[in-house]
């Protein structure tokens, strides 16, 4: 044996030369980092403890950041297409020249018909700026991504409640005791979740996971509920069912803080049946159980009756607590009776409402904390039940997504578990009520700004984006008759849209950080085939196309025009209380990003440029009296921008001083105030506006100090949504306002005012026999909303795609391991790898979304894997329902809010023999960026 | 042939929780991304953006499928890097003394000055736990953060394995196990941490938590007897409506 000598080690090695504290953009999750810097190069992320979003930890995807910032696919100039469209021939071009080309572009459409103009801006973290951009220009057609994500999830939420899950609210981790997660997501909020599941699993709560797939998430939920996908709202529904038969509902809760007393009329032959039975002054009534009057619902010392009935000019009026009973109460959504359409056993869900009625009601938190409600009245404590609910894409991304959210709100409240102690609570700005965000505007003046902020919640059909005629006024279609009520747009109609005239054709497409030719898309052959499709006259249909990006992904190719963008290292950002805030339940926040270190190309942060441009253009704000620039920068935007007086893109460190927080005067050194203090603000919210924030007058006093609103706005839950039910009379035939013929059964059958379940659309239009099997996607943790998966590190985790089967389908059509399937939908066929996958819904296929790259894009080796084995399902799911014999172009989305129903794809798979590589198999495009890295030795320059 | 410390001072170590771990790799990035740049050579990605990338990793997460007997198939996250064990095969087989148990804490390691790249000591590893490094070829293995845990440039706070520090949902926990009272020790005596392959006798040192049994509520047949299902108050809408007024009068 050789002698034993154990060397000594330096065991204090130098860690950095500094570290710079700044915000992750590696998804949508925007957590704090600690950027180690030495030698003037990125050296290691981690969390920033401080951080109010993640608290120290860090995901994958943020540690993988630094193969991100030095990847070799980042763009390098400003460059112009030379090719064909998708080519991805380019020459690189002078700033000055990309900004020229870009100006003579936009110029004359803004002065012509400022609606030519298309601006949508997949994931963009700075939509109040660019917004404010397109409503400057004067298009009606801006959007960001929502209506291809989440919009029903954050609609439902608004609608409902003042608010949804993610950035809109959380549950309280630190109290329950039975959480229940629904479909896919493991996306949004994905540190904050993790932390909180360990919160959970460290004293015991119960989780439980219904997803038709057992990963992530669902892997360590005490209880896996493997439901079958578009029927989540039936399930939920049911529970609802259940615990309303056993009386398992929190009445009080429902009297106080919810529409559910409220009178409706109820005369099917009323003018105004289904609506609100109001007062002179418009306030909807209530009837008063002692004295048996209607009365105004916010009369001081009213005494609601849930179980009113009123008669007022021989018109019956009931209250909405009545409906839901009726509604409920029946057996169509008895366990008994949706068990087989949801593929869970009646007593599953008998145990599973069980269970939440005895933590509700039987384990409530008591926490010793007095508080007054907006009527005036003292509570001398808050009482809590522990149970709450999270849900995303899962559920939200299906035809019938926006009731399916609506039903999960309605049995969250009639737990009573919405913000109290141990339930869901809310982050500022939220609970925000539907009536205190503003309307959609669409006025389209030439030369002119729009006449208001472009996205909103209408309340009506007074407020659609409609003309004359009837006809959408937006490109999208959003807020028209089609899909009324949607929020966010409708980014994944826009292309299609564009190419077939419908209902115009425009002239420039300006698009950033979406990837529409590729996995951002539905139908991406189509879509491919429609960016590069001509006129007549040898001229693309969609006649120019500029496009920002900071690296080299599948849509550069479809360019005309292409700004680089920086990385998220290189630029300012702020994450504005003005946009999608990063609050958490205990205290408003919000943060900014720096250059922590400078670009090494020839490319600019796209909001400095949005800035230039808008000063190139002449757009009102962007400049000054004299006509030059008024912001040098996006940076000068932050600090000096107001939105309303001493209210800006950052709350905190406002004021001559600095010292004020939500409203103030601007502060020149508020950027380096946010390094100084790591990279944020956060402002605690005081412990008794901690819980019942919508009613809650301490809460709401503080809303209007901290600048959130302007004057206190205390709501109550809406339950019953009356401006549904106003759609509902059009389509029967009321009022001034008529949709279409061909839409007013669609709107009668899913325009509910109370939640209801309906099949999903692909469901209703194709052969269950012929096409039996559901197929979804997840994008993996490592991955999910990141603009990475080309990523050094994080490809030899997620680099290839299989598609997975359940033991069922793999055993009957005698699968083996390295088969490859057909799998066919009613658009289309892919051929791919499958895997086998048991802890899957028996007729459940899924994959990994946006794993698959078009060869030659993302910087990558013709060779790699994600272009040859990768694929997308996307190829297979069509943005149009199929062709009603009306002439009409039907959107496959969710009749409410135009979300795009990707989960309601069905498909056969057959068995096919190997094949060399995915089909179908998209032509190569030319890589714009050059690069000889091939072995990775990261952390040689930090060796001494 | 190496020899092992007969004792170590302190047994260092992971408390890893396959009931709480997610298998979001949160824990395998950043311990690449702190060990490429400290202790060793970088951790090297050969065709980094190829056709077959193949990088070392000191820690991976490994991905199961468990089909009880009775009950719905399950997934477990299984994340593995070195155990450090108390007999550790890795070690006693080096030809050139480069594999080392440290004697004051139990950190199996590799001096890399030392190491002709062999890979007996991989191949001794019955956990699969070693990486030879394709670039350097030297031997690469966990360290147990041995440059960041006595770190005098660290804030006392981080001075934990980057593994531990970066996991959002609190799986990993660090440790002294030769500590009755510590918080590995606790935690592993509390959930019945178990060795991993016991039978192969290298007494590892990292434990890991079992997954808690799945309960199914309810499955057919069988009634969970905190939760009974619910009973009904009332068959029809009327009867609920008299239970309401019931109830309102008590409020």
């Amino acid at each position: 044996m050789s002698k034993f000598a154990q060397p000594k080690l330096d065991l204090s090695p130098k860690v950095n030369d500094e570290i710079r504290k700044t915000t992750c953009y590696m998804c949508a999750c925007r957590c704090g980092i600690n950027v180690h810097m030495q030698s003037g190069k990125v050296k290691y992320i981690e969390g920033n403890k401080d951080h109010p979003v993640n608290q120290g930890v860090l995901c994958a995807k943020g540690s993988a950041g630094i193969m991100q910032i030095y990847s070799p696919a980042r763009l390098r100039a400003p460059m112009k297409r030379i090719g064909p469209r998708g080519s991805g021939a380019f020459e690189e071009i002078s700033w000055e020249e990309a900004l020229g080309i870009a100006t003579d572009w936009l110029k004359p459409v803004r002065n012509d018909d400022p609606k030519k103009l298309a601006f949508f801006t997949g994931r963009d973290q700075s939509q109040s700026f660019t917004s404010w951009w397109a409503q400057a220009y004067g298009t009606p057609n801006y959007a960001a991504h929502g209506g291809f994500c989440s919009v029903n999830m954050a609609a439902a939420g608004i609608y409902t409640m003042g608010g949804a899950f993610w950035e809109f609210g959380q549950p309280d981790w630190e109290r329950t005791k039975l959480f229940m997660i629904f479909g896919v997501a493991e996306d949004h909020d994905s540190n904050p979740i993790k932390i909180g599941l360990g919160k959970l699993k460290k004293r015991g709560a119960k989780v439980i996971g219904v997803n038709p797939i057992r990963t992530g998430y669902n892997a360590i939920a005490d209880d896996w509920v493997g439901i079958t996908p578009g029927t989540d709202g039936l399930f939920i529904l049911s529970l609802v069912h259940t615990l309303m038969a056993a009386g398992k509902i929190d009445l009080e809760y429902l009297i106080r803080y919810t529409n559910a007393p409220y009178l409706i009329d109820s005369d099917p032959k009323s003018k105004t049946f289904g609506l609100f039975l109001r007062d002179n002054a418009g306030e909807p009534l209530i009837l008063d159980r002692i004295t048996k009057k209607a009365i105004a619902w916010n009369t001081k010392g009213a005494k609601p009756d849930l179980a009113g009935s009123y008669r007022r000019g021989g018109i019956s009026h009931l209250s909405v607590f009545q409906m839901i009973a009726e509604r409920y109460l029946s057996e169509d959504y008895s366990p008994e009776a949706v068990s087989k359409k949801v593929g869970i056993s009646a007593d599953r869900i008998k145990g599973i409402a069980a269970d939440l009625a005895r933590v509700a009601f039987e384990e409530e938190i008591v926490i010793e904390q007095e508080w007054t409600d907006f009527r005036g009245e003292k509570h001398d404590k808050m009482v809590g039940r522990p149970v709450s609910f999270h849900a995303m894409r899962g559920v939200s991304a299906h035809s019938n997504g926006f009731q399916t959210c609506r039903s999960l709100h309605l049995l969250q409240i009639i737990l009573g578990s919405v913000e109290v102690p141990g339930g869901f609570r809310f982050k500022p700005p939220y609970p925000k009520h539907s009536t205190s965000h503003p309307k959609p505007h669409c006025k389209v003046t030439a030369g002119m700004p729009l006449d208001g902020p472009h996205l909103g919640y209408i309340q009506g059909p007074e407020d659609l984006c409609i003309n004359k005629d009837g006809k959408p006024i937006r490109i999208d279609k959003a807020y028209s008759w089609e899909n009324p009520m949607s929020a966010h747009g409708l980014m994944h109609m826009v292309i299609s849209n564009a190419y077939s005239g419908d209902p115009y054709p425009i002239d420039v497409m300006f698009m950033y950080m979406a990837n529409m030719s590729w996995n951002s898309s539905m139908n991406t052959s189509g879509v491919m085939e429609m960016l590069t499709a001509k006129d007549g006259n040898n001229e693309y249909k969609i006649p120019k196309l500029i496009y920002s990006d900071a690296y080299s992904s599948e849509m550069v190719a479809y360019a005309d025009l292409i700004l680089p963008d920086t990385t998220y290292m290189e630029r300012h950002d702020c994450i504005s209380l003005l946009d999608r805030p990063i609050c958490e339940a205990e205290a408003a926040a919000d943060s900014i990003r720096w250059p922590v270190i400078e670009p090494d190309r020839d490319v600019r942060g796209f909001q400095s440029v949005l800035l230039d441009l808008g000063a190139r253009l002449k757009l009102p704000g962007f400049i000054t009296e004299n006509g030059d620039p008024k912001f040098e920068d996006y940076a000068d935007y932050i600090i000096n921008h107001e939105r309303r007086p001493g209210v800006g893109p950052l709350a905190g460190f406002r004021g001559k001083n600095g010292d004020k927080e939500g409203r103030g005067e601007t502060n020149p050194k508020q950027i380096e105030a946010y390094i100084e203090n790591g990279g944020f603000w956060k402002k605690h919210i005081p412990e008794a506006a901690q819980f019942f924030k919508p009613w809650n007058v301490e809460y709401q006093e503080w809303a209007v100090e901290t600048g959130l609103f302007d004057k206190q706005s205390p709501y109550l839950f809406d339950i019953y949504i009356e401006p549904m039910q106003k759609f509902i009379l059009s389509a029967k035939g009321i009022g001034e306002m008529q949709p279409p013929d061909h839409l007013r059964k669609q709107i009668i059958d899913t325009m509910d005012p109370l939640p209801i379940w309906y099949q999903p659309f692909e469901e209703q239009v194709t052969d269950g026999e012929e096409f039996p099997v559901h197929a979804l996607t997840q994008r993996p943790m490592a991955m999910y909303h990141s603009w990475g998966s080309q990523n050094a590190w994080l490809r030899q985790i997620h680099g290839y795609n299989p598609m997975y089967l359940p033991k069922k389908i793999w055993k009957e059509k005698n699968f083996q391991e390295g088969d490859w399937a057909l799998v066919t939908s009613r658009s289309g066929s892919i051929k791919v790898p499958v895997s086998r996958m048991d802890a899957l819904n028996e007729n459940t296929i899924w994959t990994w979304n946006a794993i698959g790259k078009r060869r030659g894009a993302w910087g990558l080796s013709e060779y790699a894997t994600e272009s040859n084995k990768g694929f997308l399902l996307n190829h297979i799911i069509h943005e149009l329902l199929p062709p009603k014999k009306d002439g009409m172009r039907w959107s496959n989305s969710d009749p409410i809010t135009g979300q795009a129903a990707w989960f309601d794809l069905k498909v056969k798979v057959e068995k096919i023999s190997k094949e060399e590589h995915v089909t179908p198999f998209a032509h190569p495009q030319k890589s714009p960026v050059k690069s000889d890295v091939n072995d990775v030795k990261y952390g040689e320059d930090f060796i001494d | 042939m190496t020899e092992l410390p007969s004792t170590t001072h302190k047994k260092l170590g992971l408390v890893i929780d396959l009931d709480t771990c997610v298998g979001c790799h949160a824990c395998v990035i950043n311990c690449k991304e702190w060990n490429t740049s400290h202790y060793g050579a970088p951790l090297s990605d050969i065709e980094a953006y190829g056709e077959n990338p193949v990088g070392t990793f000191l820690n991976r997460i490994h991905t199961y499928e468990v089909t009880p007997v009775q009950g719905l198939t399950q997934t477990v996250h299984f994340p593995k890097s070195c155990l450090h064990c108390e007999d550790a095969p890795c070690v006693t087989v080096c030809p050139t003394g480069a594999s080392y148990k440290r004697s004051e804490d139990g950190i199996v390691l590799v001096n890399e000055d030392d190491c002709i790249g062999c890979g007996l000591c991989a191949w001794a590893c019955p956990y699969g736990a070693r990486e030879m490094d394709a670039a350097e070829g030297v031997m690469k293995k966990c360290t147990l953060c041995v440059d960041r845990i006595y770190n005098e440039n660290i804030p006392e706070e981080d001075r934990e394995p980057a593994c531990v520090r970066t996991c959002p949902a609190n799986a990993r926990h660090f440790g002294d196990f030769s500590d009755p009272d510590s918080n590995v020790s606790k935690l592993s005596k509390e959930r019945g941490g178990i060795d991993l392959m016991p039978e192969q006798l290298t007494k590892p040192v990292n434990k890991y938590l079992p997954p808690r049994a799945k309960a199914e509520i309810s499955t057919d047949g069988e009634i969970d007897v905190l939760s009974p299902f619910l009973e009904p108050i009332a068959s029809e809408t009327t009867g609920f409506l008299s239970w309401l007024d019931k109830a309102l009068d008590k409020i």
